[in-house]
């Protein structure tokens, strides 16, 4: 279960192959922005591997470098030290083509709902030599498909400001999962929207998960989303962060939300705070 | 339009006729002299019988005015898209800017004159030179203020600098654009005059310049109201595009074209 970090100058290829192949590794990885007197330790060393399809959600302290892993994984970030890996190669966003989502929808307001989910496909290959003969027809019924299947039918043709706030974070993962991408990152990605339909939105994370069969990187703060929808969850102890825990989560799947109030999903909770207690009041020494 | 809409118009039109009803009696009521100060309603008689006359230099101004906008526009647009792409070119780039539009235009006037000689060349450059700041504001700030996970979500999917420009900066760009376009325009409007005024035998400006120095005073006023009411149409034109283009930017029309 807990699978500390080596603090030894470990850096040799990890040889162990797991069942599944393999989606991202992290190899010691750090990543420190700014430089010299102004160098603020975002991540340190950090040894991480995911398998495809699993689903990961990071938990941890405000600010201990959850969204730098995400960023790692996307290729937005290049680690200072050691190595990243994802789909069997060292990253640079543009082999990539992740679907990323944020808390922020970002929806374009001067286009309608299902141009703004067809965005990916202006832009990845091999939707974007087609965009224009297809853009009409099947990429529409794929855009529409995915809002279907969120539970939007009929608001492709709406403006981003006639949707509420779920509504739009719905699209929004419509978005990230248009171009039909190996992998998913998502940033708290319900952290602005209401209990109710944050658990909503759980439920159809977890399908589009259970269906689309990409590998997710979720961040969040909220440890009942984390224990609902991942298949394994890391925690992270505070700036610089590394990881602290790594235990995996069997619950058995579909999970409802009536399930976050049984005993085992309770004490898993109270399991993930306590480590989440003890790595903020025990701030790590080198973050002056 | 609601009622409050067409109260508020009415009002403006009164304060407008007032502001005319007040001159003519106050010229009036205190003899004022036709070289001073000439009556509103001398001043459009002179507009009406001088129309005729007044009709190609009312052409030569638009005209410098329009080039010298256009050609402002094209350049403000490339300008501020290449420092609103890049932070680091915007805080380069920035000071020089300013110091390029504080500079008082019809200073740079002579400096035209004696590189093109008079005519229509000063009055477009500046007109150009006076018109091209805003738009390179405003485009700039547009593209710099991209929401950042947007940018991010587009790079992980390999956009590319210019595909990043294209859908989304200068798209959200169009409300700051035409904003400043209104603006631009009526900058250029007073560019083309001002250039002609120093140095030009044809234009607005050139006719007020002769008159005045002719004693003609209702004639200068007439050339005034002649630029007043040009000056307002350009800038109704561009603001009724402007409601057209960026309807999406004040949430109102569904008819958005994309």
């Amino acid at each position: 279960m807990m699978r500390m970090q080596p603090d030894s100058e470990f850096s040799g290829a990890p040889v162990s192959a797991p069942a599944a192949p393999i989606a991202i590794e992290l190899s010691d990885a750090s990543v420190t922005f700014g430089r010299g007197d102004r160098a603020v330790p975002a991540l340190s060393k950090t040894t991480l591997r995911i398998a495809d399809g699993e689903f990961v959600a990071l938990v941890g302290p405000s600010g201990c470098g959850k969204s730098t892993i995400l960023r790692l994984a996307s290729g937005l970030v290049q680690p200072t030290t050691g190595v990243v890996i994802v789909g069997g190669r060292e990253v640079a966003a543009r082999a990539l083509r992740v679907g990323m989502a944020f808390q922020n929808p970002t929806m374009l307001p001067w286009m309608t709902i299902e141009r703004n989910i067809m965005l990916p496909l202006k832009i990845v290959e091999p939707f974007r030599s087609q965009f224009r003969k297809l853009r009409k027809t099947e990429f529409r019924d794929k855009a529409n498909a995915l809002l279907e299947q969120v539970g939007l039918k009929g608001f492709g043709s709406r403006f981003p400001w006639q949707l509420s706030g779920g509504m739009l974070q719905r699209a929004n993962l419509c978005r990230a999962l248009i171009h039909e991408p190996r992998m998913l990152l998502l940033d708290e990605p319900f952290g602005a929207l209401d209990q109710f339909t944050r658990e909503e939105l759980w439920s159809i994370l977890q399908e589009l998960w259970m269906t689309h069969k990409a590998t997710v990187l979720l961040v969040t703060h909220d440890l009942r989303e984390a224990a609902f929808l991942a298949s394994r969850i890391c925690v992270m102890s505070a700036r610089p962060g590394r990881i602290v825990d790594d235990s995996p989560v069997t619950f058995s799947r579909p999970r409802t939300v009536a399930m976050t109030f049984e005993p085992d999903f309770v004490a898993l909770n109270q399991k993930l705070r306590t480590f989440i207690v003890d790595a903020r009041s025990a701030p790590a020494e080198g973050a002056t | 339009m609601s009622a409050s809409d067409i109260r508020q118009k009415a009002w403006s039109a009164a304060l407008i006729v007032l502001f005319f009803v007040a001159w003519e009696l106050f010229c009036v009521m205190t003899g004022m002299s036709d070289l001073v100060l000439p009556r509103p309603s001398e001043v459009f008689v002179t507009l009406y019988q001088k129309f005729p006359l007044l009709w190609p230099h009312i052409l030569q101004t638009l005209a410098t005015t329009m080039i010298g906008f256009v050609l402002g526009v094209g350049l403000g647009v490339v300008l501020g898209a290449v420092i609103g792409v890049s932070k680091t070119a915007y805080d380069t780039a920035y000071p020089l800017l300013v110091g390029f539009s504080s500079i008082p235009k019809v200073a740079v006037v002579p400096i035209f004159v004696l590189w093109f000689g008079s005519g229509s060349v000063p009055a477009v450059l500046t007109a150009l030179s006076i018109c091209f700041f805003p738009i390179v504001v405003n485009i700039a700030t547009g593209l710099a203020t991209t929401e950042p996970e947007l940018e991010d979500v587009l790079k992980a999917l390999g956009a590319s600098k210019l595909d990043i420009l294209w859908n989304v900066g200068l798209p959200r760009t169009m409300p700051f654009f035409f904003a400043s376009l209104k603006v631009a325009i009526s900058y250029a409007f007073v560019g083309a005059v001002l250039s002609e005024t120093v140095a030009s035998n044809r234009g607005i400006g050139n006719v007020m310049m002769t008159a005045s120095s002719n004693f003609n005073v209702p004639l200068v006023f007439a050339g005034l109201f002649v630029l007043a009411g040009l000056g307002v149409a350009l800038y109704v034109i561009f603001s009724l595009i402007e409601g057209r283009v960026t309807g999406w930017a004040t949430r109102k029309n569904d008819l958005i074209a994309t």
